[in-house]
């Protein structure tokens, strides 16, 4: 999956775009910009002006955590203030969510679980995955109030901008429910009178899950099917055992009339998606949980223009030097952090302690993972942002 | 005094231990490092992020409060609050983030690789001349330039000239615009004079940095001397204003060249030859070097805070790049390591530690011997001598060198 990312624009007294300002008023707040930046030096004014709103327009994004609602026994929707600056989004998208767990700033992409809102909130439902550290804290955790970072909303797993003529087909496997729970809720909102059903559309949802209790959104899908919305097909994998595409073609006898969507962990997408490319069939997929970053004993350093082969038990400074990279240094004794690149993607090894570090593409910052090149050495495939000449 | 326990005479303060000594001992600290780090987490993230937004309130509030400076409450209120600002800008967070002390917390914006701070010198400039020389070679004469900044005499193996008697009033001015003389010796200013004097050019890089020098010391001011006292202007607190600035910037001159004057210049603290230095020095052996190099400033929390756990100068020698505030937590147990081997903790409150550093400055800006065999009786008699050794040709100075030595040893011999 790509995942897009949008550097923060220069900083700007005023939101951009929307209503367009008279260009000496544009002047003028460049130029008061200007003279802030000149009295707040060393830092940046928004450093300052952040103290007091960090949901403020021009500010880095944000978000406030609202409210924290339980869904199951280990998944949480969690509502979102997002910052002024935040763009929207489509159903079906997915947002990257910074959050600090045990000091440490995390980055993961979960799907938005509701279509643009009236009250300009944003949700994400979060399913707490064993040993991960990041959506346990999130789901177990995370308090109102709490300031979390975003990035824009991302993603094509989206539905066509016009539905007419097209029947649908959505396969939901896990917490893979909460990207097509988005798009359902923005088709059909519920009120307190019940489902709103304001386009006459086929759609049917599998749902594929261990247990009833151990489904998100089971009853939302549920009330949906009831109202007549859509089709639910449920499979029960802890008791009906696992799906594959003989079952579903039993199970959607009319599935290559459908438009298809599906999202879920890899085994079962994989297994779709050969399936549809040998019909010639197109298929929508979204998939979070990414594959692993391998670690080994030694393995390359990438860097921009060339790859360094480098072992396990040396540094990957020298080991890029003799092959020739520039590299910066200090101390080489790991004290100065004067070597310290950004690694993008892969896993290397603390040699004083053997610590490992992993940077996995969609779960660091934007810029990365540093780290200190002079007591580090590749324990896998790494990419690093750094010129090699 | 230097170390070289290969020396066969060798009776230096590592005399006791032997090769497998120092290594246990670096091994020791390594499990006290490794401690530190598996408990690293949202306590001290905590800690660094309340520093940071009390030190952005307090500049804040100050800078209001001198808005109206012309009254002499807000004046004396906001240069304190202002001073202190700027002091916590400087030691607790700025030193100790360009460390990489925070790195850990993978924040971007507290980063050792994207924070600037409230002083003249560059931060990259700073970073490395201070991580990177100073805290791998400390307290290595002619390696390490923090010793005397290049402009002093700080060893007394390090030969005696006439105009090292004016290394006090050398240092008391340097101590007054420190931050200018920071940023002068990041550039290595001296050197590079001395190289055009021989005709030779300064490398295009060192034209960039200092041109980024010359741009932070212009924003800086111009934010200090200019931006604020304008503002003021609209309550005629300008002048005021302008004072406050100049006074704050004045008092963390001053109080940041004391710290680090505490930290490796007090009287006992080691220095050592690059000539003793094994070539591929250990990790024990690097470590020996910054427990001996080193000087702590023993008192309460606040002044530990004020000076960036710079007070906490040995902790932070032996690991550079912990979170500062563990420092205490770690002491007892550098401390109970120091007496396994023992090794001598060097601490004192801040003003004996001071006046111990400037003793010593005092000290070796006379030749070496003068002071130890110089009392009231014989003061007239030992001024003659060195005006003669200040004026005479070099073998007259050469030989009265030997003389003061001479006497001085048998003063010190006598007292003990």
């Amino acid at each position: 999956m790509e995942y897009m990312v949008e550097m923060s624009t220069s900083p700007a007294l005023f939101a951009p775009g929307e209503v367009r300002r008279p260009a000496w008023r544009e002047r003028f707040s460049r130029k008061a910009w200007g003279v802030a930046e000149k009295i707040a030096t060393p830092l940046a004014p928004a450093d300052y002006l952040d103290m007091f709103n960090p949901l403020r327009p021009g500010a880095d994004l944000r978000g406030r955590v609202v409210k924290v609602t339980p869904e199951t026994a280990d998944a949480a929707t969690i509502e979102i203030k997002p910052g002024a600056d935040w763009d929207g989004h489509a159903p079906g998208q997915y947002v990257r969510v910074g959050v600090d767990v045990n000091g440490v700033r995390h980055w993961r992409a979960y799907s938005l679980t509701h279509g643009p809102r009236k009250d300009g909130l944003i949700s994400i439902t979060v399913k707490a995955v064993p040993d991960g550290k990041v959506s346990s804290h999130l789901v177990r955790r995370l308090r109102p109030g709490k300031i979390v970072h975003l990035e824009q909303a991302a993603g094509d797993f989206v539905l066509p901008s016009d539905l007419r003529g097209h029947k649908f087909l959505m396969v939901t496997a896990g917490s893979g429910v909460t990207p097509v729970i988005g798009m359902l809720r923005n088709l059909f909102p519920v009120t307190d009178e019940g489902v709103v059903e304001h386009q006459r559309l086929d759609v049917t949802v599998v749902h594929v899950a261990p247990s009833r209790p151990d489904s998100i959104f089971i009853r939302n899908l549920e009330s949906l099917a009831e109202a007549g919305a859509i089709r639910l097909v449920t499979r029960y994998t802890g008791t009906e055992g696992r799906i594959d595409i003989d079952t579903l073609t039993e199970l959607v006898p009319d599935l290559r009339e459908r438009k298809a969507y599906a999202c879920g962990p890899a085994g079962l997408l994989d297994h779709l998606q050969t399936w549809y490319d040998e019909a010639g069939l197109p298929l929508q997929t979204e998939q979070f949980r990414l594959a692993t970053v391998v670690t080994s004993e030694g393995g390359t350093v990438a860097f921009t223009g060339k790859t360094v082969e480098a072992p396990g038990d040396r540094p990957i400074l020298d080991a890029a030097e003799e092959a020739g990279v520039l590299m910066p240094s200090g101390c080489r004794m790991g004290i100065c952090f004067g070597c310290v690149l950004p690694m993008k993607e892969g896993a290397v090894r603390d040699l004083r302690n053997g610590e490992l570090t992993v940077a996995r593409p969609g779960e660091t910052g934007p810029e990365g993972v540093p780290i200190q090149t002079c007591i580090s050495a590749a324990a896998g495939e790494c990419v690093i942002d750094h010129p090699a000449s | 005094m230097t170390i070289a326990p290969d020396a066969p005479a060798y009776t230096g303060p590592i005399a006791h231990l032997t090769r497998d000594d120092i290594e246990q001992l670096g091994r020791e600290l390594d499990a006290i490092r490794q401690e530190v780090i598996d408990t690293r987490g949202e306590r001290d993230a905590a800690y660094i992020h309340k520093v940071i937004k009390v030190q952005r309130s307090l500049e804040l509030g100050s800078r209001a409060v001198l808005l109206a400076s012309i009254f002499p409450p807000a004046f004396v209120v906001g240069t304190v609050g202002l001073s202190i600002a700027k002091i916590l800008d400087n030691m607790e967070i700025g030193h100790n983030i360009m460390h990489g002390q925070w790195d850990w917390m993978r924040d971007p914006k507290i980063h050792s690789t994207v924070w600037e701070w409230d002083n003249a010198s560059t931060s990259e400039g700073w970073k490395h001349s201070h991580n990177e020389l100073h805290h791998t070679y400390t307290n290595i004469v002619g390696k390490d330039n923090d010793l005397g900044w290049g402009i002093m005499r700080v060893d007394e193996e390090q030969r005696w000239t006439p105009s090292s008697l004016f290394q006090p009033a050398m240092n008391f001015i340097n101590m007054c615009i420190f931050e200018y003389g920071i940023a002068a010796y990041d550039l290595e200013l001296g050197r590079v004079i001395r190289q055009k004097k021989k005709g030779r050019r300064p490398s295009a890089e060192w034209q960039m940095a200092a041109k980024r020098t010359v741009a932070k010391i212009r924003r800086q001011a111009f934010k200090d001397y200019v931006a604020h006292p304008l503002v003021s202007m609209v309550t005629l607190s300008g002048p005021t204003t302008l004072l406050a600035n100049v006074i704050a910037n004045f008092t963390r001159n001053v109080w940041t060249h004391s710290v680090i004057m505490c930290g490796h210049f007090p009287e006992g603290v080691e220095t050592f030859e690059l000539k003793d230095i094994p070539e591929n020095e250990t990790r024990g052996e690097w470590y020996v070097r910054q427990m001996l190099g080193s000087a702590n400033i023993s008192g309460s929390k606040f002044l530990h805070v004020m000076t960036g756990n710079l007070s906490h100068q040995i902790e932070h020698h032996i690991f550079p790049d912990l979170p500062s505030n563990r420092y205490a937590e770690i002491a007892p147990k550098v401390r109970a390591l120091f007496d396994k081997y023992g090794l001598n903790y060097h601490t004192a409150p801040m003003p004996q530690q001071v006046a111990s550093a400037w003793h010593k400055v005092v000290r070796l800006s006379l030749p070496n011997g003068f002071l130890e065999s110089t009392n009231v009786r014989n003061a007239p008699k030992q001024v003659v001598k060195l005006v003669k050794a200040v004026r005479g040709d070099t073998r007259t100075r050469r030989r009265l060198l030997k003389e003061f030595e001479a006497a001085g040893a048998a003063s010190v011999g006598k007292a003990v």
